[in-house]
């Protein structure tokens, strides 16, 4: 109990004092989870879209697959962008092992199925409706297609929060294929990991602290939308 | 702009619902097409507006003598207004701009053609309310508003009052009542009153076993 409240106190004089090493590990945090983000969300929006969308042969298989992969375990996706990025393999050549990029593709991985999972379930549940009143307006195809995300954009924001909140707080895969060097890979969950295993508990809990903080500001974003959702389209 | 509709014929699965509509719509004048329900007329009004196929038959817009594209250009010169409403998840201003931002207008002149025609269905104080919370009437009359700021040669309306009290279907004859005088548009609406029908009808029709027929006005 001593060494959790002595802990908790150095943590907070870490965070008060702004440590350099503490704000270079938020900092690559937010990057890679930022960055990985981004291209989720580019890849996933449309792909969300389509399946949402458009009818064609292998769509609800591959709603199937995007809902199943969401539940991917992040070690597995570790260990196969590790295979893909190792010397030996097919993407060896390009030397990104243990770097950031290495992790926000190990990210973007964990991230799209998500984003597209859900901005397709957001999409799917627009009243049909919308797309008549579009029509009917004169839209073209393309116009309504953008009236009927318009439509679903409170749950577009979920869906990429959702996977914001997913990307932050994940450890295995970017552990495996960011190899938590310091300065360099070090993110603030793997860095937890390591420092709980030294035993050093004032950077652990320090970063535990800010990455539950900004764990509450995502779901409060979460919250906010979905409230402002919800009261629009009662 | 003049509809002719030639021997339109459409079927759903076994059950034949048009089987040889003929007429021809002239511009300006209010027609009221009546029928019992499952007679067809949404239908029509829906092949009429170019939003669905038929099975056969001719849809012809002609301009003077010249026969139009069936195209977007097309398209946007008539207005389809549906019983229910889809309503944009935003305000009432941005609903009935909707049509016009598509159509590239000019944000000053979208600014003035929004204003005015909200007003003109008196929903000038719901103007920055989100649409999504305006009542049934008032819903049917954004649905009006945003036809009419397209300013269309031919406004198709489906059943306008059938879900909506008797103060707002007041209103909503109201304006149609103001379009007549106003008029450009031809207006080809549907409906069960046929004592509204009376009110509104430059000329009464009927559908009737697949088949349109003149109704005399009493």
């Amino acid at each position: 109990m001593d060494s959790l409240i002595s802990g908790l106190a150095k943590a907070f004089s870490l965070i008060l004092h702004l440590n350099p090493e503490l704000l270079g590990i938020i900092f690559l945090s937010l990057k890679v989870s930022g960055l990985a983000l981004v291209m989720a969300t580019l890849l996933g929006l449309p792909m969300g879209a389509v399946l949402g969308l458009l009818r064609f042969p292998g769509r609800s298989a591959s709603v199937s697959l995007m809902n199943t992969l969401m539940g991917l375990p992040p070690v597995v996706v570790g260990l196969i962008v590790y295979l893909l990025l190792s010397r030996r393999g097919p993407l060896g050549f390009m030397g990104l092992l243990y770097s950031p990029s290495a992790m926000i593709l190990a990210q973007t991985i964990l991230a799209f199925p998500i984003v597209a999972s859900l901005c397709h379930s957001a999409i799917v549940n627009i009243d049909p409706i919308i797309r008549q009143a579009a029509t009917t307006l004169g839209a073209t195809p393309g116009q309504v297609t953008v009236a009927i995300i318009r439509e679903a954009r409170y749950g577009i924001m979920s869906a990429v929060i959702a996977a914001f909140g997913r990307v932050m707080a994940e450890v295995g895969a970017i552990l495996i294929v960011g190899g938590n060097i310091a300065g360099y890979t070090r993110v603030m969950t793997t860095t937890i990991a390591l420092e709980t295993d030294k035993g050093n508990f004032e950077l652990a809990l320090a970063l535990g602290i800010i990455l539950l903080s900004i764990s509450f500001v995502i779901n409060a974003l979460l919250h906010s939308i979905q409230r402002k959702g919800a009261i629009t389209t009662a | 702009m003049k509809l002719t509709v030639s021997h339109i014929v459409k079927a759903y699965q076994a059950r034949t619902i048009l089987r040889d509509c003929s007429f021809s719509f002239d511009k300006a004048i209010t027609y009221v097409l009546m029928g019992t329900n499952g007679s067809g007329k949404s239908t029509f009004l829906r092949i009429c507006a170019l939003l669905e196929k038929q099975d056969s038959g001719v849809i012809a817009y002609t301009s003077g003598d010249a026969l139009l594209q069936q195209d977007m250009e097309l398209k946007r010169r008539i207005t389809l207004v549906l019983p229910r409403i889809g309503v944009f998840n935003t305000t009432v201003f941005k609903n009935v701009a909707y049509g016009l931002k598509i159509r590239a207008v000019e944000r000053k002149a979208v600014e003035e053609r929004v204003r005015r025609t909200i007003a003109f269905v008196g929903l000038e104080k719901r103007r920055d309310q989100n649409a999504l919370t305006l009542s049934s009437g008032e819903t049917q009359r954004l649905g009006i508003a945003r036809a009419l700021v397209l300013e269309p040669e031919i406004l198709f309306l489906d059943e306008p009052t059938a879900s909506v009290d008797q103060e707002n279907t007041e209103i909503i004859e109201s304006i149609i009542g103001a379009m007549k005088k106003d008029g450009g548009t031809a207006v080809i609406m549907t409906t069960h009153d046929r004592e509204q029908a009376e009110r509104l009808a430059d000329r009464l029709l009927v559908l009737k076993h697949g088949r349109i027929e003149d109704m005399p006005l009493t």
